[in-house]
Order: C-alpha cells, then structure tokens, then sequence
C-alpha cells in the first residue's frame, strides 16, 4: 500500500512539472516579447520594464523557469498587476464563493440525476428510460451558459421571481446553480443507469430476488448501495471540476467566484492572475485525482497490486 | 400503354442495386441528425446566397430591435427580427453557421491529427517514447480543458484561427489515450510481425498497417469531439476571446444579446443558442449511430 501511494504521488508531481513547463513555455512562445504580451498592447513602457525585471526576462530560460516556480512555490503566485497584491489573496478570497456554487450545483445534479438514473435502470427501455435517454443527451447539446440565459430570460425578466445577477440571499444562487448543475446531472444520469444496470444482473441481486425480498428494499439497499461508489467518486470529481469550470455561468450571473475573476484578469490583461488561477486549477485535480486513486486502492487490493 | 424494353429493365435494376449499395453506407443512420447536418453544411456553403440580407451592415430601413415577423411591429423582410444595430438576426445565424462547423471541423482535425500521431507512435515504439508521451497527455488531462482553452486564447488573442488552434491543443489527449490502448495490441498482431520481417521501416508500418486499423476509432471520437469544440467555440467567442466583432459567429451573438436580454429582446439570445443546440445534437446522435457501426460486435447484434 506504501509503495502504491510513493509511485502515485510521484506520478503527480510528474505530472505537475510537466503541467508548470507547459504553461511557462505558452506563455513564451504565442507571443513576442512575453512582456509586451503580457502587459499588453499599448502598456506603458514601465510596467513593461518592470514585468521584464519581476520575470526576470531577460536570462536564460531555465534561471526564468526557476524564479517561476520560486514564486509557486512561496505560494505568492506572483503579483496582480490589476490589484497590486499577490494572486494567492486574491484566488482565496474567491474561492469560497465557487464552492458554494459548486455545492449548489451538487445538489441540483443529484436530485435530478440520481433518482432518473435509478428508474431508467429499473425501468430499463420502458418510456421512463426513453426520456432519461433524451435528458442525457440534451445535456451534452445544451451549452450551460445558454441555458443560464434562458433561465434568466424566463425566471427574471418575465416572471420577475429571482433577481438576475449578484451574490446576495438564497434566491440568487438558484439559477446559476440550476444553470451549471444541468450538464452534470445528465452525466450522473447516465453513469447512475450504468452502474445500476451492472449491479441488478449480478447474483447477490438474483438472491436476495430469491429470498422473497420486496422489490423495493432489493432495489434501495441492496441495488443502489453497491451501485454508490462509482456515483460518489463522480461526485467528488464533479465537485472540483465545477469550482474550475464555472467562468461562464458566473460571468452571466456576476457571481464573485473564481471564474468571474479570472474572466476580469483576462479582460485586463492581469497574466499573473491568469497564470495563477490555472495553475490552482491543475493542482487542484491532480491532487483529487490522488486522492481518489490512494481511496479506491484502499477500498479494492487488486486495484494495488495490479499496478 | 407503351413497353418498357428488358434492356432499360436490366439497366434500372442495375442502378437501382448500386444506388442500393451506396444507400448501405447510411443505413440506420439516424435521419434527424442526417437532415440537420446537411441543412447546416448546406447553409455555410451558400450563406451568400441564402441569407436575406449583409450579416455586418444594419439593414436599410430596418427598426433596430425589430421583433420576429409573426409578432407586433415585426417585418417579413427580416424574419428572426434585428439586432441592437439593426442587423438582420436570420442572416448573422445563416453566415454564423460558418463559423461554427470550420472551427468545429478543422478544430477536430487539428485534435485528431495530434492525438493520432501521438498515439500511434507512444503505442507502437513503446520503451521511454510511450512513458514521456502518456505522462504528458496525464498533465494536459490534469487541466479542466475549458479553462485551458481560455488561457491559451487569452494568450493568442481573439481571432477564429487561433481558436482553432487553441482548442486542437486542448482536445488531443482523449485520441492519444485511447489510441495508444489500440495500437498496443495492434503492435502483437500478425500483420505486424510480418511486416516487421518483410523489412518495412518503422514508419511505413505505423502509416500502412497501424492507421488504417485505428481509423475507426479516430472518426468516432472525432463525431463526438465536433461538438464539444463547437460549444467551446461559443463559449470563447460569448467571453470575447473568440472571433472579433463584427463577424458574425453564433456565441458572439448570445455575447451581444446580454444587454437587452434584461428587457426581454428574447430572439437575440434564443435563436443563435438553438442553433448550437441542434448542431450539437445532431453530432451527438451520428457519433453514437457511427460507433454502433464501427463496432463489428455491435453491429452483428
């Protein structure tokens, strides 16, 4: 088991070198003068100067690469040229904000996607099935940010019920998070009927089938139980994805999170906070990455000594 | 009542029993999607003759904001309504469409053709080459591709082509994994081996033998990948990371429409966003006809 987290903890740090290299060497390499670029055209010559002597531009690549990963690792992030403070204050400040959109998001997502999945796979090929199906594939096909707009559109505008953009009572939450748990709720659908399919045809099922158990109790506590651990690894995976993936939807609704953030730093040309916010989101996956695969080797032996 | 003579007979059956054979190819394709697609194609090849009306210039005498014709105070001559310059909405969606499948087409190639090469050599030379490539792909996956893709155009800046580019960059890790997993076994397989001792180098066998074994993979993913890059698309053009006003593209539109969205101008934002919708419904439903196709296990069923 020790063994199997050393390799994979490796592995991530691998994987995170590699990630820094790529996003120090776009940054060199779209542009011209990465100062130029990253101040932006028609910066004044100071703040060119001053980003090239921060960046320390003008040596070698590897002496840059590592006054890049000097300042990551200090856990400043570099400087905001917007804000003037370091993008760590910044990124953290917001960050609660996206997770209690993601959590929103969650739970629109999982009472939508849950229970559908179930009674497709219950139900399987029956009219109930026909619609998750058609429920599925619209959520791929249905851009969430478009679908924000349409609830806009309806909730705000002609109904008047909820408020169209800010951070405020309960009632602001509800659209973006109806918005961005949309996409995510077909995608539980879909793996919710799977894994639940894959359980109902096993023996243990046909069993309990056979001690005259209601169908009922068979399908919650037997069925859904053991469909659960691929459904709640989805969901922890999700739940990451959604604080990094929202830059749209919060863009929309003004929600103060770290997609709006990084949506403002893009419009002001603020590339250490652009930097910063998707260095945060990498490292934020592979370590939840990690960590669900240090989980399922725990739960699974094979999963350890296959790999 | 005349006769038809046996020779035409024969011939009619003959072309009959060809046109039959190509008509195969499509079998059980889903209709729906067929039509959609072939709607859209047909509209970007001849936006300049289907649409009504310049999609940059406001239209002469035009009202600005002008609803859909079957509302009060619409007009027939711009049948989807106006826009906040006073541009006709139905010709914008028409050249839109454009946009849309280049970048959704070309964007894929790009994903493919990075993918596949990535994967083909990684899967076949094997050794140090596959572990440097597959730890690659892992970091490009450990990036959530949307802001990826924001942070590459950001860096390009907002034109269709570096769309283009940003995206194939983001979307090749799926082709590599997938196909590296393929030519894995490929590499075991007969055909290979003989090819080996007939003394083919490296590289004709990898182009010969091994890419048309994966091809079928390669199109399937690529059905499916077209419409996540067209969302994406619309994504970046809706941020003003994408292509540049005043050209007309559908999530540049939506981007447009936000303004007067808050007084209930509904057709600005609903009629580019059903486009998306429908182009990548359509995509969605062939992708999963053609995997259904491509597998011989599926397909005996």
């Amino acid at each position: 088991m020790r063994q199997f987290i050393v390799r994979r903890a490796v592995y991530s740090v691998i994987t995170l070198f590699l990630l820094s290299i790529t996003i120090f060497v776009a940054i060199r390499v779209t542009g011209g003068d990465p100062a130029q670029v990253m101040a932006g055209p028609g910066a004044r010559a100071e703040d060119v100067a001053r980003l090239r002597d921060e960046w320390g531009l003008d040596r070698s690549w590897p002496a840059q690469y590592f006054s890049f990963m000097s300042n990551v690792f200090t856990g400043e992030l570099g400087k905001s040229f917007n804000y003037g403070i370091p993008v760590r204050k910044l990124y953290f400040d917001r960050l609660p904000n996206s997770l209690q959109l993601a959590l929103a998001a969650s739970i629109v997502s999982i009472l939508v996607g849950i229970p559908a999945g179930i009674i497709s796979a219950v139900k399987v090929n029956s009219w109930w099935d026909q619609i998750g199906k058609i429920v599925a594939l619209l959520g791929l096909a249905i851009p969430s940010f478009w679908l924000g707009l349409l609830l806009m559109l309806l909730f705000s505008v002609w109904l008047g019920w909820l408020p169209t953009s800010g951070k405020g009572d309960l009632r602001h939450i509800i659209m973006p998070a109806l918005a961005l748990g949309w996409f995510f709720a077909a995608s539980l659908l879909r793996l919710t009927r799977s894994s639940m399919l894959e359980v109902m045809g096993s023996e243990y099922i046909k069993l309990t089938r056979l001690k005259g158990m209601p169908e009922h109790i068979v399908i919650v506590k037997h069925a859904f139980r053991n469909a659960l651990i691929p459904v709640l690894t989805l969901l922890g995976l999700n739940l990451m994805f959604m604080v990094n993936v929202a830059v749209v939807i919060e863009v929309i609704f003004a929600w103060p999170g770290i997609g709006s953030l990084l949506y403002g730093a893009i419009l002001q040309r603020d590339f250490p906070l652009v930097q910063g916010v998707v260095i945060m989101a990498g490292l934020m996956i592979v370590g939840v990455n990690l960590i669900v695969d240090i989980l399922y080797a725990y739960v699974d032996p094979r999963i350890r000594l296959t790999r | 009542m005349a006769t038809i003579p046996a020779v035409s007979i024969a011939n009619i059956a003959r072309v009959a029993g060809a046109l039959r054979q190509r008509a195969k190819l499509l079998q059980g394709a889903p209709l729906l999607a067929v039509f959609i697609l072939t709607v859209l194609v047909v509209a970007a090849i001849f936006a300049d003759l289907l649409a009504p009306h310049h999609p940059e210039i406001p239209v002469k005498g035009a009202k600005i904001l002008a609803p859909p014709f079957w509302m009060e105070g619409g007009s027939a001559s711009t049948p989807l309504g106006t826009d906040y310059q006073g541009r006709d909405v139905l010709s914008r969606i028409i050249f839109g469409t454009r946009v849309s499948l280049i970048v959704g087409i070309t964007g894929t190639l790009v994903a493919g053709s990075i993918g596949a090469i990535l994967g083909i050599t990684a899967g076949y030379l094997g050794k140090w080459f596959d572990q440097v490539i597959m730890r690659v792909t892992d970091a490009w996956m450990a990036m959530p591709a949307l802001i990826f893709a924001i942070f590459l155009a950001a860096m390009l800046g907002p034109s269709m082509w570096n769309i283009v580019i940003a995206l194939g960059v983001v979307y090749w890790t799926n082709y590599a994994r997938l196909i590296r997993g393929e030519v894995l076994s490929l590499r075991e397989r007969e055909f290979v081996k003989l090819a080996e001792v007939a003394g083919a180098s490296k590289l004709r066998i990898m182009v010969r033998h091994i890419l048309p074994n994966v091809m079928s993979t390669i199109m399937v993913l690529a059905s499916l990948t077209v419409g996540v890059v067209i969302i994406a698309e619309a994504a970046l053009s809706f941020l003003g990371l994408g292509v540049p006003p005043p050209q007309p593209a559908w999530g540049l539109m939506l981007a447009e429409a936000r303004a007067t969205l808050i007084v209930g101008k509904w057709w600005l934002t609903v009629f580019p966003g059903l486009c998306i919708v429908l182009v990548v419904l359509a995509s969605q439903l062939f992708g999963d006809w053609l995997r259904v196709r491509m597998d011989p296990q599926l397909r005996n069923r």
